[in-house]
């Protein structure tokens, strides 16, 4: 296992660095910073000034180094919009994102898999039929069309829940938490729902598929000739092997959500990383989207490990080491 | 001594328009202790026999007509609960292929464990024990270590040791046991056989023993049943049916096995394959495929009784002709 981790920490370390050059030539091919963050009324000396002041006057390839330079130190970079350290910056909306990846993700499990349960159970009922149609719709419905819907069914018309923000919050673990009052939980409530839509199709469809394949193994008839209960057959001998795939799929989709909130988190000003990170790509503020992406890269990379380790918990078959 | 199981014009359906019948009009009966072989080709019914006694058809499979007598109670009018209490406790079944049978990603001991529970509420630590003492009685070593294995860590005798371990948790009265060793090495084939045959003559145990191979049937039964298509061809004792039998199929099947009496002679074998159910010819099922075959044949000949005996065939075979 410890072989593995530092394997997994090497491969992760090039990763970066590769994902790094791509990002730093990238932006600058996209536009010139300068043009976006520069009073476009500021005298030719301040303008001089400024480039200097963000490194911009030297040869890329001198500010890539520099860049690596300050890693070294712990140092990400200043942002150039806010002219503070852009990991801070990430750090402090990385509660929020998580908070609503997480509250997606629980719901897409609560509600996706006990209906894919049902529906590979009973495969031929109607209810079945129509959770699976339902499923088609959550998957093929654009997030941000729904998103919209939801605020003006449930905001506009029915003035049910607050349309944006995160609602009062308080603190745990000194992090400030929206899901711990009851206006921050009505806050979550919609972006949450409409984040969770689509994960939850695909908790849904990929549980019913598993039990799918199961039921008609062998090892599920000679449960049954023992005379086990159908209640120990689905809960234990079916779900325990479902759990395989359904892991793997849930970890790196977990990934995604917060990778990927950003339309959620537009439609609702949800005050997380997905939004600054857009911010950050509009005004091609390359510390932060730099900072952010090898966040990610990071947090891609503890996921897959973490799904491994979950693996060789669920399969006896799986030995991480026997793997090299 | 009256019957432990009798199973009266039994038929099993797939498909509730087509009305496939997998198992048409078959009756037998197995007394206490007994070994009844039940032999045939792939596709024959015989498996599906098997799973309509266990009420373990896969859907759309069902009992559309029949008796299943077991120690009186009429199986197929028990509630799938009433069902559930017998399965396992008093009708045990070990399947074919034993690397199958075994869930993967649970111990060895928490599927025997769970086996005993299901059928009696005694403590944890006593369903541990019996299943320790099970693995031992079927020549597992050290069997304390290997209730905390997987099914993975076994070889496939082993694996079928085990499964044959679960189905006599319980003494069941009767074990169908569903071609049991066409999945092992041949070695091993004949240890677990001795084992079984020991261990079932011991508790008195019945067994339905499933098979296509007329060898093993010749050794390990009483009787033996030949279905063809769905129905019983020929069923008698194994030293009346195996050495001088009835009907050609029967006759068929044995000529078709390695014997070393006709070394040298090509092997026969019977022509064409079994037709699928659902276009079965009518009359004799196996007239297409039958030298014997005459226009009497169009219809289904009823099965005749000879003592002790009984075939389905209006051209039976004598001594002379083999």
């Amino acid at each position: 296992m410890a072989i593995s981790l530092i394997r997994r920490l090497i491969q992760a370390l090039f990763v970066i660095l590769a994902m790094t050059v791509i990002v730093f030539v990238g932006v600058s091919v996209i536009g010139n910073p300068v043009d976006i963050l520069i009073n476009p009324d500021a005298n030719q000396a301040e303008r001089l000034r400024l480039i200097a002041h963000y490194g911009l006057d030297q040869p890329l390839w001198k500010q890539y180094l520099l860049f690596l330079q300050g890693l070294m130190h712990g140092d990400f970079g200043d942002s150039f919009v806010y002219g503070r350290p852009a990991l801070g910056l990430i750090l402090e909306r990385l509660p929020a994102t998580f908070e609503l990846a997480i509250s997606a993700l629980l719901i897409a499990i609560v509600v996706g898999l006990p209906l894919g349960l049902y529906a590979g159970l009973h495969p031929h009922r109607i209810s079945s039929r129509i959770i699976m149609s339902g499923s088609i719709l959550g998957f093929s419905l654009p997030t941000f069309w729904v998103g919209l819907m939801l605020v003006m069914v449930f905001s506009v018309e029915l003035h049910w829940l607050p349309t944006n923000g995160r609602g009062a919050t308080a603190e745990m673990l000194g992090v400030q938490w929206s899901f711990l009052t009851r206006d921050g939980l009505a806050h979550l409530l919609l972006p949450a729902f409409n984040l969770a839509l689509f994960k939850t199709s695909l908790v849904l469809r990929l549980t019913r598929a598993g039990v799918q394949e199961v039921l008609p193994q062998d090892y599920i008839k000679f449960a049954r000739a023992k005379g086990l209960a159908d209640r120990r057959i689905i809960f234990v001998h079916v779900l325990k092997n479902l759990m395989i795939p359904l892991v793997t799929i849930i970890g790196l989709e977990f990934g995604s959500l917060i990778a990927f909130s950003v339309v959620t988190e537009s439609i609702f000003a949800w005050p997380g990383m997905g939004k600054l990170i857009i911010d950050s790509i509009n005004l091609l503020d390359r510390p932060v989207i730099v900072a952010y992406l090898m966040m990610m890269v990071v947090l891609f990379v503890a996921l897959n490990f973490l799904i491994d380790v979950c693996y060789t918990l669920l399969d006896p078959r799986v030995r991480l080491d026997a793997k090299a | 001594m009256s019957h432990l199981l009798e199973v009266r014009n039994l038929v099993t359906e797939f498909g509730v328009k087509l009305g496939l019948r997998a198992v048409n009009d078959v009756s037998f009966s197995l007394k206490r202790g007994k070994v009844l072989g039940l032999v045939g080709e792939s596709g024959s019914g015989k498996s599906v026999t098997g799973f309509s006694i266990m009420g373990l058809l896969d859907r759309p499979g069902r009992v559309a007509a029949g008796r299943i007598l077991f120690d009186g109670i009429d199986l197929a009018t028990l509630s799938d609960g009433e069902m559930r209490r017998l399965r396992g406790k008093r009708i045990a079944m070990v399947f074919q292929d034993p690397m199958m049978t075994l869930n993967p990603v649970l111990t060895i001991g928490t599927q025997m464990i769970e086996a005993v529970l299901a059928h009696d509420p005694v403590s944890k630590e006593v369903a541990r024990q019996r299943s320790r003492d099970a693995l031992g009685l079927v020549g597992i070593p050290s069997p304390e270590e290997r209730l905390s294995a997987y099914p993975h860590e076994f070889s496939g005798g082993m694996r079928q040791r085990v499964a044959i371990a679960i189905a006599l948790l319980h003494h069941p009265d009767l074990i169908i046991a569903d071609e049991p060793t066409t999945a092992l090495d041949v070695t091993i084939q004949s240890q677990i056989i001795s084992e079984f045959q020991k261990l079932t003559e011991q508790s008195n145990t019945a067994v339905i023993w499933i098979t296509h191979d007329l060898a093993i049937v010749s050794r390990v039964a009483d009787d033996i049943a030949v279905m063809y298509a769905g129905r019983l061809v020929e069923m008698g004792s194994v030293r009346n049916v195996l050495g001088d039998p009835r009907h050609p199929y029967t006759k068929g099947l044995i000529m078709s096995v390695p014997s070393q009496n006709r070394r040298g002679e090509p092997l026969r074998q019977i022509l064409g394959m079994t037709p699928a159910i659902s276009r079965l010819p009518s009359g004799c099922s196996f007239r297409t495929r039958c030298d014997r075959a005459t226009e009497a044949c169009a219809v289904m000949p009823d099965l005749m009784a000879e003592d002790h005996r009984a075939f389905r065939c209006f051209h039976p075979m004598t001594r002379i002709d083999a």
